[in-house]
Parts: structure tokens; C-alpha cells; sequence
């Protein structure tokens, strides 16, 4: 049986590895800055050459800590989902949050062609691409609310959130036909995920909001646990079904949201880092599980970008295929040990 | 305590359950009337699809019901919020958890739910009750198990101290006994029958075991579809209600011996 002592022991190492990811990550890159210099420019705010300073300042440090906020985020919205859906295989994606997201950029990037020239290039600023990827999961989100609201069978709504997701994939294929490949590739480019290029209001904002689903997470574990029965037990022992499946979806909400619109839609961290966390932490205590899986999807997160960014060379691979080639193996390996997948 | 009249617990008067479909009422059963006192174990018998499904989950306050009145300790049932009706009645559900990667411990201290914090941390008392359930369904053993790892006969006993952890005068049981061998049958009916009589609990279960619960109940509810009797078992037997359950051109009820058997 493990402990509340085993589960401190866990949460002290994951949280220096993610120290030493964290220095790693920002230390290496097409330029290698060393350790210690790396220290000096984070918290003395001066390495010894200019650039480095600029480089830790102004890209890899937002980099870092975007990854962290992006991981971390993702994993515990994915965690939310597979107790609220009962589902092994739910993830943050399955209410079509980032179907939403894909349909409000590339109507902008793939539409913007129909402004032609000019006014088509001004829209397609990199602010422009947050808002517009907000916007659309945004009015998702409004509508699986809605739904929510009028149907009562949490099945139904995860079919609901599929065919969302249906739905605006095929508009977007739609729109894809119709623009040229300069457009398409733009487009493409932002669907491979990017943690990269972030301003630091975008960081904060990000921040607030990866906060704010996060308090509500936890705020929500007990009810999580008792949704580990079933609803109809949940029910019998005192909780409001509608209330805790609104509280649920909105945190999940606020973070995949926010997230996509971002770093663009990042697949994978968060259907397996749950289950990864699962192996370590022999507990289905949300109160434990959250913070677990946070940091267990902040370290993958950081482990994935400082492999793609590719260390002693100019080139930067996208991030979501990376997540991907990191991420399935793992699972896979774990499942294949253990035959069993488990929620 | 010798007092005559017992304290009565849960109440049904003219009730009518059944689902609401496009505005329209649909019965399932009607005219249902019983009063159920502290320490009593009732045993719920009919036939496949008669509606004693429904009337447990009425009961529960999981579905609304058609008409009539549900009294909860003398207060009605709409009366509780749902938090107040989690300390009165707790439910043990045909469904398994939907998860299965609880612990034992984990699941049965789930049932302290409507007693504990925000956080759901439980306090010295809540510990003592979740010892308290283990110890009295004897699942101390496989406290720290998984419950994919029980067979069918366990999970009964853990749903069943899930129950007991939650602490409430009123528990409701859906069909305890499916898909387990004799011997657990009669162990749950066993340890059902001890639980109400020692802790003064009220215990409602439905089952296909008829001649177990007229060996083991206190009172039966038999509902025929037709009417609905609630007496002792005695009294059931020699008013001849038990076959009135199933058609009598395959299987009769033998007064003499308690049991049905087949005609050959």
C-alpha cells in the first residue's frame, strides 16, 4: 500500500527533475548556453554575453515556462475528462474544444485569401491567430454548455463533442480546398503546435487562466471522486450531477482553451499523461491525482520541447509530433506490461 | 427498549411509479402502500419488469414519481435536498463502480462523502465508521485490493459496506444476490438480516430469491402488477399472495413447504 509518505517522495522527485528538465531546456538549443550561466540569466538577469541574455530572456525562458503551463494544463484537463466521461480514452479534445479552435484560425488564415493582398496579410498577425483560436473554442464551449444544460447523460455529450468536432474538421476541409498553398501551408504550420515565439502579456494571460481551471480542479475533487462510481451513486451520496458536470466542463474549458489558442492544438499530452501518472501513483484520490498529473504533463511537455528543438542544430520540429513520437511508446509499453487500462 | 410502536422510517402511501413520457404519465406500478420501522428487514419480490427497479430508485429520490406520497422519517421525500437524503438513504446500485482501479478502502470510504470537507478528507470519526463497515461485512482482508481483482460475491460485501460507511437509518438494495453462488446468497441475506437487527437500520432489498427472503424477512413487499401486498411472510403465505407473482400454468407456490415448484 503506498503512503501519504511514498506520494511526498514522488512529488519531490518529479519536482526536481522538472528543475533540471527546466535548466536543460532553456540551456540547450540551436545555441548552447551553460548551466550556470543559465541560472545567472534567469535570477541575476545578466549572463555574460548580450546574446545569451537576450536568447534566455526574450525566447527559450517563455518557451520553458509556456511548455510547463501548456503540459501541465493539458494533462489535468484530460484527467478531468476521462473520470467525468468514465472513459479511458476521453482526452481534452473530445467536448471538439480544439475542432472549435482549428475552424476560427483557419477561417482566418484560409478566408483571409478572400480579402486578397493587403488587408488579408494585416489580419493574419500573430494576435490575431490567439483571438481568432479563442473566439472558436469559445463558441464550442458555449455550445456544449448549452447542451449540457438540456441533456443529462454524460454519453450523449461526449457524442455531442464528437460530432463538433465532425463538423467543423469538415468545414475546414472545405476551406482548405478552396485556398492556395501559401495559405495552406501557414495554416498547416499552425496546426503542428508551437510553444515557441510568445510574448510575456501572453504568458501572463495564459497563466491567469491555466490558474483559474486549475483551482477549479481541484475545488471539484471530491465530487470527481465520487464520480468514480457511477451517477447514480455520485447522486445518492449528495451530489448535484448538473452543477459538478458544469464546474467540470468549464475547467476544462478555460484550460484546453487557452492553451490551444496559444501553443495550437497540442494532441496526446493529454489522453496519456493520466495514465502514465496512474502507474506511479497508486490512487484514484483526485486530491492527489491533480497536482500529480500537472507536473507529470509540465516534465513530458519540457522533455518533448527540448528534443524539438534539437539540440546542436538550427532546425525546430513541431512540437505535436514530438509529443506524439515521445508520448505512444510510453503508453504503449506501460499497457503492454500491464494489460490493463485503467481509470 | 421495549416500546411497542417502532419509530417508522420510510413510508409510501397510494404511491405510483413509473417514467414521464412526452407529458404523458406511464405507470409501471400503482396503488403501492407500506410503512417500513427501524430494525426491519423488507424483502421486494416480483416478476422480471413489474417495476421493482423503479420503486427503488423513487425511493432513493433518483426519479421523480407519478403520484401518491414517499414519507422519509415523517417528513416528505421532496422535502430533503439531496445532501439531506445522502444521510438518510443510502443505495447499493445493480451497476458496478465505473471505476474499477478503486481500492477497497478508497471505494468504501467514498460513503463518507456527505459528512466530509470540501477536500473529502476524512476525519477520526469517518475512519472509524469506514472500520466499522469493513469489520462488519469481514472485507478487513481486502481492504487494500483493487476492485477489478474481487470476484462477484466480494463486490457485493464491499458495495454493501459502502452502504454501511454511509451511515444513514434507511438502506436500499437492488437485486444483492444476482450472479452469486447459494452460499453467497444466503451469506448477503444473512448479513443483511444481522445488519438491521443489530445496527436498527431499515433494510429494503428486491430479489428473485423467494423462498430465501420469506426465511429471512421481517416483511415482504410482493408486487403481482395487479395489487400490491405488504405483510409478514406468514401472513403472506396463508392469504396465498406469493401465487398470484407468475403465471400458475408453469410454477405454483407450495403453501406447505414455502418454495414454488414446477408442474410437471
Amino acid at each position: 500500500m503506498q503512503t501519504t509518505q511514498t506520494y511526498r517522495v514522488f512529488f519531490v522527485v518529479l519536482l526536481i527533475a522538472l528543475l533540471a528538465v527546466f535548466l536543460a531546456n532553456i540551456s540547450l538549443g540551436s545555441v548552447s548556453i551553460p548551466i550556470d550561466e543559465v541560472v545567472k540569466g534567469i535570477f541575476g538577469g545578466n549572463a555574460s554575453k548580450g546574446t545569451w541574455n537576450y536568447i534566455i530572456i526574450d525566447y527559450r525562458l517563455p518557451k520553458a515556462i509556456t511548455a510547463i503551463l501548456a503540459g501541465g494544463g493539458l494533462a489535468v484537463s484530460g484527467l478531468l475528462m476521462q473520470t467525468l466521461f468514465r472513459n479511458p480514452l476521453a482526452g481534452p479534445f473530445v467536448l471538439g474544444l480544439s475542432s472549435g479552435a482549428s475552424l476560427g484560425v483557419a477561417l482566418l488564415i484560409l478566408g483571409a485569401g478572400a480579402f486578397g493582398g493587403f488587408l488579408g496579410n494585416a489580419l493574419v498577425s500573430e494576435w490575431s491567430l490567439v483571438i481568432a483560436s479563442a473566439v472558436g473554442s469559445f463558441l464550442v464551449l458555449l455550445a456544449v454548455l448549452m447542451v449540457t444544460f438540456r441533456v443529462k447523460d454524460t454519453m450523449a455529450i461526449l457524442i455531442i463533442g464528437l460530432m463538433f468536432g465532425s463538423v467543423t474538421a469538415a468545414v475546414v476541409a472545405v476551406l482548405s480546398y478552396f485556398s492556395n498553398a501559401e495559405k495552406l501551408q501557414q495554416y498547416i504550420f499552425w496546426s503542428f503546435g508551437s510553444l515557441g515565439n510568445q510574448s510575456w502579456e501572453g504568458i501572463i494571460i495564459l497563466s491567469c487562466c491555466a490558474v483559474l481551471g486549475l483551482l477549479i480542479a481541484v475545488a471539484s475533487s471530491k465530487s470527481l471522486n465520487a464520480l468514480l462510481l457511477g451517477e447514480n451513486y455520485a447522486k445518492s451520496m449528495g451530489l448535484h450531477i448538473k452543477r459538478t458536470t458544469f464546474a467540470i466542463i468549464l475547467a476544462t474549458s478555460i484550460l484546453a482553451g487557452a492553451i490551444t489558442a496559444f501553443a495550437g492544438p497540442i494532441a496526446f499530452v493529454g489522453l496519456a499523461v493520466p495514465h502514465i501518472t496512474r502507474q506511479f501513483f497508486k490512487t484514484s484520490n483526485h486530491l492527489v491525482l491533480i497536482p500529480a498529473v500537472l507536473l507529470c504533463g509540465s516534465l513530458l511537455m519540457l522533455v518533448c520541447d527540448t528534443i524539438a528543438q534539437l539540440p546542436f542544430s538550427e532546425h525546430t520540429l513541431p512540437i505535436n509530433a514530438i509529443t506524439s513520437l515521445v508520448g505512444a511508446p510510453v503508453v504503449i509499453w506501460l499497457l503492454v506490461r500491464k494489460r490493463k487500462l485503467l481509470f | 427498549m421495549t416500546s411497542e410502536t417502532k419509530h417508522i422510517t420510510l413510508q409510501a402511501q397510494d404511491l405510483s411509479v413509473g417514467y414521464f413520457n412526452k407529458k404523458a404519465k406511464k405507470a409501471v406500478a400503482e396503488t403501492i402502500d407500506f410503512s417500513f420501522s427501524e430494525g426491519e428487514l423488507i424483502g421486494l419480490v416480483g416478476a422480471n419488469g413489474i417495476g421493482k427497479s423503479t420503486l427503488l430508485r423513487t425511493l432513493a429520490g433518483m426519479q421523480p414519481r407519478l403520484s401518491g406520497a414517499i414519507l422519509v422519517n415523517e417528513k416528505p421525500l421532496e422535502d430533503y435536498s439531496t445532501l439531506a437524503l445522502a444521510n438518510q438513504i443510502s443505495v447499493v446500485l445493480t451497476e458496478p463502480p465505473a471505476s474499477k482501479n478503486l481500492t477497497v478502502l478508497e471505494l468504501i470510504s467514498l460513503g463518507r462523502q456527505p459528512y466530509t470537507s470540501w477536500m473529502g478528507t476524512l476525519s477520526e470519526k469517518d475512519k472509524t465508521a469506514v472500520q466499522n463497515a469493513l469489520q462488519a461485512t469481514e472485507t478487513q482482508s481486502m481492504a487494500h485490493r483493487k476492485c477489478f481483482e474481487l470476484s462477484d460475491g466480494q463486490m457485493q460485501r464491499v458495495a454493501i459496506a459502502r452502504a454501511l460507511a454511509q451511515d444513514t437509518p434507511i438502506i436500499l438494495l437492488d437485486e444483492p444476490t444476482t450472479h452469486l453462488d447459494l452460499y453467497h446468497r444466503a451469506y448477503i441475506l444473512k448479513l443483511l438480516k444481522k445488519l438491521a437487527s443489530e445496527n436498527k437500520k431499515t433494510i429494503l432489498f428486491s430479489t428473485h430469491e423467494i423462498d430465501l427472503a420469506i426465511q429471512l424477512s421481517d416483511t415482504m413487499l410482493v408486487m403481482t402488477g395487479n395489487a400490491n401486498y405488504f405483510d409478514t411472510p406468514c401472513n403472506l403465505i396463508e392469504a396465498g399472495h406469493f401465487d398470484a407473482l407468475f403465471p400458475k400454468d408453469t410454477i405454483h407456490f407450495d403453501k406447505n413447504t414455502g418454495r414454488f415448484t414446477v408442474r410437471k
